[in-house]
Order: C-alpha cells, then structure tokens, then sequence
C-alpha cells in the first residue's frame, strides 16, 4: 500500500515554495504542536538511553581480533567468537573440506534462476515448474552425496543459514503450488474434493506448527514398523510444507474472491475450459492481488524455521545456541543471538524488498 | 514432568500396540553397519556435549559414545551423533533410531521400567548445590539460615530447596526467576546471598561471571541426580557392552592405566588385574563379544575416566568442577567399577 501512495505522490509534485528544508522538516514532522514535542524529545531520550549503551557494547568497547576468548575484553561484545565460529554459523556441521558442495548448489541455483528474471524469456512458467522438480534432486544429491565418489554428509550435520534456506526453500517451493491446489479445491463444485481440502486445511490451521513439528519427531517413529527410520530432516520438511501449504491457500482463497464473477463469465464465454479459465484468467489476476499475503507468508515461514530447534535440528538459532555452549566460549550468548538475529533481519528485509519491487512491476497495468 | 509423563505412558501404550517397534538385537545390528549411533545433547550442555570450533562433538557424555565405538570396532571414530532434546531422547531410543542414549540422562525408577529402557551405569553424579559470594564468608550450606536465595521458578530445584530448608529448621527468603541468565544477572548484582541449581548448572553458569573467583560452591548436596548412558530394555548384549565400557575407564583410573602408559603396562605389568583389564590374560573381550583388546583401545583412544574428567569438566577447563562425587570410592567419591574377573 504505501508503494501506491508513494507513487501517487510522485506523480503529484509539491508547489515550489513547500520544497522541504530540514528545519521544516523537522518543524513539521516532531515538533507541530506542544505535545509532539514533548513526545519527540522524550523518545529521543529514550532511545539515547538505549542506543549509545547498546553502541558502545556492540562497536567502540568491541573485541574482534585474536581467535579465543582470552581475547575477549569484558564490558564490550566479543565479535571473535562469530568470527571464529563463522563458518559453523553458515554451514553447521557440515564437513569444512566438503563445503563447497553447498556452495556449488547455491550458485547452480543462482544461475538457473536468472531466466526468470528476463522478461523477454517466453517459457518463464514451464522453466519455473520444470526448475522446481529438478532442483531439489539436484541439490539433495549435492547436499547429501553417496555417488561419483562424494562422501555421505548425513542430514544430523546439516546445519546453519545453510539449514535454515534449505528448510524455506522447500516449504516455500512445495507450498505455492500446493497452496493453489488446495484453494481451488476449496471452492471447487465437486464435494469430496471440497470437503477433503477444508478438512485439511481446517485441520492444520488448527494446530500450531510446534505440535505438528513434535508429532512428527517424536510420535510419528513408534508407530512406524520395526527397522523404518525416516530421516528427522524430511519429516520436519514435509511437516513444514504441509503446514505453510494450509496457510497458503487460504491467502490464495482471498485472492481468489476476490475476482469478479464477469472474469469468469467472459472467459467462459470465450469458450474457454475450467484449466484455461484459471490459467489464463483468474489466477494471473488474483496472485497477483494476494502477493503482499503470499510474502508476508512466506517471511513467516522463513522465521518459523527456527522452530525445528526443539526437535533437535541446527538452523542458524539452533547453531546460535550450541556455539555458546562450547565450555571455551560461555557468557557470549548475547553476541550469538544478536548475530543470528541479523542474519534473520537480512533475509527478511531482502524478501519485503523484492515483494515490493514485483508489486509495483506487476500493477504496472493499473497505474496506466 | 507431568508432561513427560503423559509422553512416557503415551509411549508405552505405542510399544505395546506395535509390540515391533523394539529394534532386534542392537549388538549384531551395530556391528553389520559398522558404526555406532548414539544419542547425545541437541541443545548442548557445556563439559558434557558440545562442538569445538573445528565442528567436532566433544564432551564427557561424547566421550562415552567413542568408548563404546573403540571396544566395539578398536577405532573410536566409528560413531554417529544424534542430536536429541529432553523430550525426543527416549522416542528416538525405543524406535531404534539411536543405539545408545549418552545424554546426561537422570536414573530414575519410572524411567528405568516404564518407558522399556535400561540405564546401565552413571558417568557423573550431579546434585543441586549451592553457590555463595566469597565475601561472606560462608563454608557449609548449614550456615545459611536466614539467607535469600536465587531460584529458577516452576523446577524440582525449587522444591528440594523448600525441603532442605525446612529439614534443618533453617528459614530463607527465595527471589525466583524465569530463566537462569535471568538468575544470574541477579546474583552477580547482590539481589540475593545464594544461587542455587545442580552443580555443574552453577559451575558453568560461574564462568559466565565478571569475576568468576569470587564466589564459591559448597561442598553440600541437596539432591540425587545420578546422569548415565542408557540402552534399550531387554537388549542385556549390548547393555554389557555399554556398561563394561564405562568400567573399564572408571578401573583404569583406580589402577593407574592412562592413555600415556597404556602402551608399556600392556607389555610389561605384572599386576594380575591391569592384565586381565588390557586383555593380556583371561578371555574377557569374548565374554562381552568383543576384541580381546577393548578395554586396552578405550583407554589407549579416550583415556581412562579421570583423564576424561579433567579434559572435559576439570581445573583445566573454563568450567573448573572438582571431582566430588565423582572421584574414584579409593579417595571418598561414588565412581566404582565391578570387579574385572
């Protein structure tokens, strides 16, 4: 919304004589009336009170050289410690001669990504749908190895922002698709497929995602046969897939709605069938509608990753939380979790980002 | 704990209605596939399980996964970890997923029947202890009549500090809190004169203070937290693998044998027990089903218990804890391994 505001404003310049100068700013904006100024200084003192301790801490009183605590001053943060630690924060415990690996995976999907983003590229869709089946093979050969003479890395080493993208990555690439499924058969004239995606989609909204986490590590084993073992990784995958899938399609389901009734009716009339008609016309128009909902949740899923902490798996908090209980490092759990903190901001902020940029590509045709 | 023992029935229950999911005979299986799989700290607890900065698992509760992988396959780097929180430990132990629990696991009755689990041994006995400020001058916990103490709120600690309180006609006034950062950023600014959790909670938690040195944990222990490495129920093989392991590091430290001089006592002792213990004399290792030299591997790769200790938790370490209980019956602690005969 505030993109539409922005550009409506910058479509409509100001008069000459209210160009801003910093002192109307600032008269305008914090100091209008008696009680806004009172406000603005007060939170200013406020954050005075916050930020310079906070600035000192994490920048002027700060350690970063050496390459063990001994090197740490106290009274200031100890940044050696992520430094050290850095690749651990990355990559978990994968193998640091094998690393690479990941890291040959991350720019194989950087580059198969590029198409996508050239708008001359005709085939975009089939590209992305025959990129979203090929690339989790790929990646998972990499990842795990056992073939061509990679050595196995077994998935209790995976760990770290490595964890954390895998683990977004494949609820935010199982999701969409599934999530537009489950919307259309929510508003689909065929009973059984209704009921049976309400059910599901009803039966998952209705459970937090710890409890379908801890049912999947903990419960699920006992009740499989002797001998079946699925890997802790892919159940808390599929858990997580299914879970955002849920939520997806009823973001989708909005979106959806919203379209009205004369689309349908004039695609119909055109002669089109339901997979055209939805193809072509209605959901073009209502993911376009829902994309704020669609990163909104994926950003969600992004940070509810970390939940998978409790079951035992090392995504960049979960690694956070084991470095600082190296008995060599203890008492620098503040500069842990500021860090893993960060990482998160990055990657969230990156999404909004772009979320906005594709709004603003995508209305294109609503501002003409 | 009322929790896990909803967890704890629901499990049984499980067990029982699949009457399967009990894996056969761990031994043969672990030996076919050629590693040992053992469930340790996912959260990490410092000294116990941990990852050094080279991403390797280090720790006392580690130590006892590579001193079953040495007797077992003679290399201690035969082993896989499993990283386990408090409540997964014992699900990912009854479906077989882990062949081994080390992951400072408390004995206790419910556990060791209920839940189909057998604990074969403790490696470290912990207690809920108390630390106090140097300046106040204070040597026994008796002393501490009329004392504040820092508790974590909602735990059995609290409970057993109520008791211990009460049992000595002593009173106290508790300044509970959330969490133990919490806890410990009051105690280090004087809202109370005494911290209490276990001990190696207080020892560890004492190395993330200013001046560590100038507090100090009495000698008192308040309650019974016996920590060892657990197997399956009914799966007695591998439960002797597991517990004569652990012996063999506990009797190497009472007879002398260290990673050091393994070598030479193996060629040269006369002792009649170092020999059995080294697999020099008797047929031991083929009672147990392993190699005659198991015991001599365990301690030639980890080192016997005390080394384990003092690389782990000892004065060496950040964490400073001192033997205690955990020192050897010969010199007035709890650590006795059964006769090698």
């Amino acid at each position: 919304m505030a993109v539409r505001q922005q550009t409506a404003a910058a479509r409509v310049q100001p008069p000459i004589t209210e160009r801003v100068t910093v002192l109307a700013w600032l008269k305008h904006n914090l100091f209008s009336t008696w009680y806004n100024s009172l406000l603005t200084i007060l939170v200013g003192y406020l954050l005075y009170l916050v930020l310079v301790p906070f600035f000192r801490w994490a920048v002027l009183d700060a350690t970063i050289a050496g390459d063990s605590k001994a090197a740490c001053s106290f009274g200031g943060a100890c940044w050696t410690l992520v430094k050290v630690r850095l690749g651990q924060y990355v990559y978990g415990l994968y193998p640091e001669d094998q690393r690479w690996r990941v890291n040959l995976a991350l720019v194989i999907a950087a580059l198969a990504m590029v198409p996508l983003f050239l708008e001359r590229f005709r085939h975009r869709l089939t590209y992305a749908v025959g990129l979203v089946v090929i690339y989790p093979i790929v990646g998972y050969a990499l990842f795990y190895g056992g073939w061509m003479g990679l050595p196995v890395v077994e998935t209790s080493r995976w760990g770290g922002l490595f964890l954390t993208l895998v683990i977004a990555g494949v609820g935010i690439t199982a999701s969409l698709p599934l999530g537009i499924l489950l919307a259309l058969g929510r508003r689909s004239e065929m009973p059984v497929i209704r009921s049976l995606c309400v059910a599901f989609i009803e039966l998952v909204r209705g459970v937090p995602l710890v409890t379908i986490l801890f049912m999947a590590s903990v419960m699920l084993p006992l009740f499989l046969p002797a001998g079946v073992n699925f890997d802790k990784l892919m159940r808390a995958l599929v858990g997580v897939a299914l879970f955002s899938a849920a939520y997806m399609a009823e973001v989708i389901r909005g979106g959806l709605q919203a379209i009205p009734k004369g689309q349908y009716e004039a695609a119909m009339a055109l002669g089109l069938g339901y997979w055209q008609m939805t193809g072509l016309v209605i959901l073009p128009q209502a993911l376009r509608m829902v994309i704020p909902g669609i990163v909104n949740t994926f950003i969600g899923l992004f940070k509810d990753t970390s939940l998978v902490t409790i079951i035992g798996l090392f995504d960049l908090l979960g690694m956070a939380k084991l470095i600082v209980t190296d008995p060599q490092w203890l008492g620098l759990a503040a500069e842990s979790y500021i860090f893993a903190a960060f990482g998160f901001w990055i990657f969230c902020f990156a999404m909004s980002r772009y979320s906005q940029h594709v709004e603003r590509r995508l209305s294109a045709g609503e501002r003409r | 704990m009322r929790l896990s023992t909803v967890f704890a029935a629901a499990s049984v229950m499980a067990l029982a209605a699949g009457g399967q999911a009990l894996a056969g005979p761990t031994f043969d299986a672990v030996r076919e596939k050629g590693f040992v799989q053992c469930g340790v700290n996912g959260s990490g607890l410092p000294g116990f399980a941990s990852v050094d900065d080279k991403g390797e698992w280090s720790g006392l509760d580690i130590d006892l996964c590579k001193a079953v992988a040495a007797a077992v396959f003679g290399d201690a780097s035969k082993v896989k970890y499993t990283p386990l929180t408090a409540k997964e430990r014992f699900t990912a132990l009854q479906s077989g997923e882990i062949d081994m629990l080390s992951r400072n696991t408390t004995w206790t009755l419910t556990r060791d029947t209920a839940l189909g689990l057998d604990f074969v041994g403790v490696n470290y006995y912990d207690g809920q202890g108390f630390m106090v400020p140097k300046s106040l001058g204070v040597k026994s916990a008796l002393e501490l009549d009329g004392a504040s103490v820092c508790v974590q709120t909602g735990t059995t600690t609290e409970l057993n500090l109520a008791d211990f309180f009460r049992a000595n006609n002593m009173s106290y006034e508790p300044v509970v809190f959330e969490t133990n950062d919490e806890l410990i950023g009051a105690f280090q600014a004087g809202r109370c004169d005494v911290f209490t959790t276990d001990q190696s909670g207080l020892y560890s938690s004492r190395t993330k203070f200013e001046n560590p040195d100038d507090f100090v944990v009495l000698p008192e222990v308040i309650s019974k937290e016996p920590l060892g490495p657990v197997v399956r129920h009914g799966d007695n093989e591998w439960g002797d693998v597991v517990r004569w392991s652990l012996y063999a590091m506990i009797e190497a430290e009472e007879y002398g044998v260290t990673s050091e001089n393994v070598d030479e006592l193996k060629a040269n002792s006369t002792n009649p027990t170092v020999r059995r213990l080294l697999g020099v004399e008797g047929e031991f290792g083929k009672a147990l089903g392993l190699p005659a030299d198991w015991a001599y591997q365990i301690i030639k790769q980890i080192g016997n218990y005390g080394e384990s200790f003092e690389r782990n938790l000892g004065e060496n370490t950040p964490l400073k804890i001192k033997r205690g209980l955990n020192d050897l019956w010969t010199r007035g602690g709890l650590q006795y391994a059964m006769p090698f005969r």
